[in-house]
């Protein structure tokens, strides 16, 4: 293995360590990280969805910001730059998260869940395969969101600001926050800790570049399977550590904070997949370039913040599987809202890959 | 001469593969500005068979690709 291979593996394992820590500490089971349900979280902790069970200011992502842009300022990476089609890319980040959550998760909770054993997460790997099949075939007709340009330094620094005023708000003023008090919301590690691991972790993801999306990207498309290394150190250590830690289930039904709904798992995470081809890295990476200065991606996440308030609000988003009275599965999935809305998002994003296509004059 | 400044990840790699599918030239500057398309065009490019010379201008790269 190439020498350039380790930082992205040690990212990985990082990142899989701490996953483990964090549930091990307090965070529901399979989500040590996940980036749409903790932007879920804090969207319903600043009152935008009043889904209860989903509301806390998750100090991971706050951590996760903050660390990437100190370590992007320390390697002379933090450079603000801003301009590629910013409203598309809300747009983009709002689709995003809506298949997200009708998967019940971000690409990188989608490792996770298949380090613990969670079969769906199986289901929702194929569909962001499919997803990035569908994207990458749009970048070889040319998808593109432009170029951004030089500007500013306070603009390249909206996220990181939002994020360090979001800190300093709940630790000075915690009730202007909704705190779920059942449900995944309330099952946190320390705060302290996720910050400082969340720290670690965005740092090493600034310097790494890793990307759940951009491995399978590069690799389809590229034969460059680098960052597909960090993908796959975070399954190994997670699977390694799920079964030193007895939490390692092989199966589909109730699995942790996910549905068995395979379909949907599925179009969910082709949605997920496809949009963040589109937008050039997964959430995850979203969050990383936003610390280091580009404010379209800053645009992108205030969008997945949007999208996980309509996923909410609207009734979207997926339901766990469950048991009844009588002990019996009752399958989880999504409502039929939530159904038109993944359809939609499909739709959505053809519509948006269409319009970024060069046109037939211009190609040739 | 490439010039893939503010194109974001892929598009810089992308913009290198067609020019070598195009007819794989001897010599190809490539103009990104950030590290990180550094490190994936350097990456592709050598695969292809070129070896890269990264100089900094400002605050962009100036990737010279020969065979």
């Amino acid at each position: 293995m190439k020498k350039i291979h380790w930082g992205v593996v040690l990212a990985g394992v990082a990142v899989g360590l701490a996953a483990l820590i964090l549930t091990a500490m307090g965070n529901p089971a399979n989500m040590g990280f996940c980036i749409a349900c903790f932007l879920r979280d804090i969207a319903g902790a600043c009152g935008m969805h009043s889904a209860a069970k989903v509301q806390y200011v998750r100090p991971e992502i706050i951590g996760l910001v903050l660390g990437a842009f100190i370590m992007s300022v320390a390697g002379k990476e933090f450079r603000a730059r801003a301009g590629s089609s910013p409203a598309t890319r809300f747009v983009l980040g709002t689709v995003v998260m809506v298949g997200a959550l009708a998967f019940l998760g971000c690409p990188l909770r989608m490792v996770l869940r298949l380090g613990g054993g969670d079969l769906n997460a199986l289901v929702g790997l194929v569909g962001f395969f499919i997803g990035i099949l569908i994207g990458v075939a749009c970048l070889k007709r040319g998808f593109s969101l432009k170029r951004s340009y030089e500007v500013g330094a306070a603009e390249g620094g909206v996220l990181p600001s939002v994020m360090a005023a979001l800190l300093i708000l709940v630790l000075a003023v915690p009730t202007l926050f909704k705190f779920s008090e059942a449900g995944p919301g309330s099952m946190r590690a320390p705060f302290w800790i996720a910050l400082v691991i969340a720290l670690v972790v965005g740092a090493l993801a600034q310097k790494s570049r890793l990307c759940m999306v951009g491995g399978l990207r590069d690799a389809v498309m590229l034969g460059d399977f680098h960052l597909l290394y960090g993908f796959a150190a975070i399954f190994v250590v997670t699977v390694i550590g799920n079964l030193a830690m007895d939490r390692f289930h092989l199966g589909f039904a109730l699995q942790p904070v996910a549905h068995s709904a395979h379909l949907w798992n599925l179009l969910g995470m082709v949605l997920a997949g496809w949009g963040s081809v589109l937008l050039g890295g997964c959430p995850l990476r979203q969050l990383i370039l936003a610390a280091q200065g580009n404010g379209d991606s800053a645009v992108t996440v205030f969008g997945m913040i949007v999208g996980a308030a309509l996923a909410h609000n609207f009734g979207l988003a997926g339901n766990p599987d469950s048991k009844n009275e009588a002990g019996q599965l009752v399958v989880g999935g999504i409502s039929n809202a939530g159904k038109v809305a993944v359809i939609a998002g499909l739709v959505v994003l053809l519509v948006i890959a269409l319009w970024n296509m060069p046109k037939k004059e211009a190609a040739k | 001469m490439i010039d893939a400044r503010g194109y974001s990840c892929p598009m810089p790699v992308v913009m290198v593969q067609n020019e070598v599918k195009k007819g794989a030239p001897d010599t190809l500057e490539v103009l990104v500005d950030s590290q990180t398309c550094v490190e994936n065009v350097t990456r592709f490019a050598e695969k292809q068979g070129y070896r890269v010379a990264c100089a900094s201008e400002g605050g962009d790269f100036r990737l010279t690709l020969k065979k």
